[in-house]
């Protein structure tokens, strides 16, 4: 375990742009949190999250993916990738840790996206414990535990100091770098500061959600609950939960012409949309319910059947502040699953 | 708080439902909190009161559902409507957007609805009950052992403040006493944008554009957009788009929906309402209206229903296209 005081920081993170691009939650011009590069006098926002998840680094929202260039009868094919630099981002919570590997498990599975790759083997994490937990988190129902976050090094920031300790090689070369700027310390202060954090998570109001009745395998039971309708009824169709939410993974390629050539990018996508994986032969949902039915689904049922149980929600809480009619996860968790009748 | 009360609104859609004037209500759904209240369709009086609420957080405008509320049903459905949402009500009657005759429509008094962000922009995080009842709204969180005293002018939403008219346009039937129509300051941001120089004015949208992830809920929110597909979502439009490519593409994509909406806009707010990256919309709507209103006088949309908006109408006083040039140049 190793710390620098808080007045520190800002020398800490020039110490680590030196040598790396750096991101951190800043605070933006209308009041929410958003990541930045860091330069000179830039400061860590105090915001629990940001309103746009971290997810972006890995997978953003837009990419080129290739470009075709067409001369006469000739096509040229143009290889947009270039070879990246490592970078850091800093303050990444426990729920957005976990978001990368529900993320990783669907992009570095056979056959591996390069793209997405390319970018997670040149990012370091560094992740920070969460001091104030808001009344819409509920990561521990995923088994989430926001005083001890993951990451290449996690980190607690107390009122007057901040703590850092590396949980691999790629981490330990980071802070070994950082030389003099951190002092090696017992973990005394971050104990107490887990314990603090611990004492919030028992108040939230949604620490009893449960992820009863769902998981692989229950396909047949929850496709046609009833419940669906009612649920999906306001939904107005737009994609704010699945933009904003840190494991919403789908995309859509497109190719932009150019006019003497096309680039081809993709852009995620959301199930929300009514063109959403449209074929050929039309499209397999043609209602917001069933739109809506897919998107939890994905989630608490289909997700978990491909991947070892695991579900693909991290409760961080943000479909449930931004949904412009305040439908969510937890809703329909609430309704469908096995807190049924609470 | 609001001077109508849950038990009132109740009774009266209870009435309703049990004299066959009505065969469903649409209504706002507590939700696991006090301020995330879900629209939703009631149809006995027992759901009524198990989960019907109405507090400062009812603030979605419902004219909009009546498009798709209004079909398939047996009967009438029955809408509270506070004042501004009779303006989106009377427009889209006057695009023949649902059938008039399906709809009973109770106009309730607003004191404004507050915006749970500038709620949480004082309370901080980890609001543990809100109560609306009193004249200042009260904040428990589950950091402080006293309540956080918000007063009305700091919890507000921005449309509220600016509050352009008590008056219902439209209703069936009224609760609690009519208002009249406010002389706001709702213009007075536009103006200040108006007074900027085009590189500034530009900096400022950028700024706010930019942070555009191309959700639609602006679109999808909005009573003048309607369309049964819009061009952004259909495959074969050519300019279908999901995600911003770049700076300009959302820019260009929030103008063309300015433009699409003029005349149309009543101003209800909800775009900006909804924006998950709280972008002003708003006042790219407003900007149009000011326009209208100083270039063919002043023009309410759904003020009326038949209502002709000054860019679809003709009349021999109407400016020439120059002048509005000339004003431009002038103006800059």
């Amino acid at each position: 375990m190793r710390k620098c005081s808080l007045d520190k920081l800002d020398l800490l993170l020039g110490e680590i742009a030196k040598s790396n691009e750096l991101y951190l939650p800043v605070d933006d011009s209308d009041g929410s949190a958003v990541y930045k590069k860091w330069e000179k006098g830039t400061a860590l926002s105090d915001a629990l999250n940001t309103v746009r998840s971290p997810k972006d680094f890995f997978f953003p929202q837009t990419e080129n993916l290739m470009e075709f260039k067409m001369q006469g009868k000739n096509i040229e094919i143009i290889d947009t990738r270039s070879e990246l630099e490592d970078f850091v981002i800093f303050g990444v919570r426990a729920c957005d840790v976990k978001s990368f590997e529900i993320l990783d498990r669907v992009f570095l599975s056979e056959p591996v996206d390069s793209y997405y790759a390319m970018r997670r083997s040149h990012g370091v994490i560094i992740s920070l414990a969460c001091t104030r937990p808001a009344e819409t988190c509920f990561c521990k129902t995923f088994g989430i535990d926001p005083a001890s976050p993951s990451g290449d090094i996690s980190a607690w920031k107390t009122e007057s100091e901040i703590f850092f300790e590396a949980n691999n090689e790629k981490g330990e070369a980071l802070l070994s770098s950082l030389g003099a700027l951190l002092q090696d310390c017992d973990n005394e202060a971050v104990e107490a500061q887990k314990a603090k954090i611990n004492a919030i998570m028992d108040k939230l109001p949604l620490k009893n959600l449960t992820t009863e009745g769902f998981g692989g395998g229950k396909t047949a039971e929850l496709f046609d609950d009833p419940h669906w309708a009612e649920l999906s009824e306001a939904c107005l169709g737009c994609g704010t939960c699945t933009f904003v939410c840190p494991t919403c993974q789908c995309y859509d390629i497109k190719d932009f012409n150019t006019g003497n050539g096309v680039i081809r990018f993709r852009c995620w996508d959301s199930c929300m949309y009514s063109d959403f994986t449209k074929m050929a032969h039309g499209n397999n949902r043609l209602t917001q319910k069933e739109r809506f039915r897919q998107r939890f689904m994905h989630k608490l049922v289909y997700y978990p059947e491909n991947n070892d149980g695991l579900f693909s929600c991290v409760g961080c809480g943000r479909c449930l502040a931004k949904c412009p009619i305040s439908m969510n996860i937890v809703k329909v968790m609430k309704t469908i699953g096995g807190d049924k009748g609470e | 708080m609001q001077k109508i009360t849950r038990d009132v609104l109740i009774d009266k859609a209870s009435a309703l439902l049990s004299d066959g004037t009505v065969s469903c209500v649409l209504g706002w759904k507590k939700g696991e909190f006090d301020y995330d209240v879900t629209p939703a369709v009631f149809t006995t009086h027992d759901e009524l009161i198990k989960d019907f609420v109405f507090s400062d957080f009812c603030g979605a405008n419902f004219s909009k559902y009546l498009v798709s509320k209004t079909k398939n049903i047996e009967g009438r459905i029955l809408v509270f409507l506070k004042p501004c949402d009779t303006y989106s009500f009377n427009q889209l009657l006057t695009e023949h957007r649902f059938d008039r005759e399906k709809v009973y429509a109770v106009g309730i008094p607003c004191e404004g609805m507050a915006d749970i962000s500038k709620v949480r922009a004082i309370s901080g995080e980890g609001i543990a009950s809100i109560d609306t009842s009193g004249d200042k709204m009260l904040v428990t969180t589950l950091y402080d052992d006293e309540p956080v005293e918000i007063a009305p002018c700091d919890f507000l939403a921005e449309r509220c403040i600016n509050c352009k008219s008590k008056k219902h346009v439209a209703f069936d039937e009224l609760i609690g006493e009519d208002g009249d129509v406010i002389d706001s300051n709702r213009f007075d941001e536009v103006a200040r944008l108006e007074s900027l120089t085009p590189d500034e004015r530009f900096a400022f949208w950028q700024n706010e554009l930019s942070r555009c992830i191309r959700c639609n809920a602006c679109r999808d929110a909005c009573p003048a957009c309607t369309c049964e597909k819009c061009v952004f979502d259909n495959p074969a439009s050519g300019i279908e788009n999901k995600s911003p490519a770049n700076e300009f593409e959302e820019k260009l994509f929030h103008i063309i929906r300015a433009y699409h909406v003029a005349g149309r806009c009543t101003d209800c707010g909800e775009c900006s309402r909804v924006c998950p990256q709280n972008i002003p919309l708003h006042l790219l709507n407003r900007k149009f209206i000011k326009d209208m209103n100083d270039f063919y006088g002043e023009y309410q949309a759904g003020a009326e229903v038949g209502m002709r908006a000054p860019l679809v109408d003709y009349t021999t006083e109407d400016l020439e296209p120059g002048e509005v040039f000339d004003r431009r140049d002038t103006d800059a």
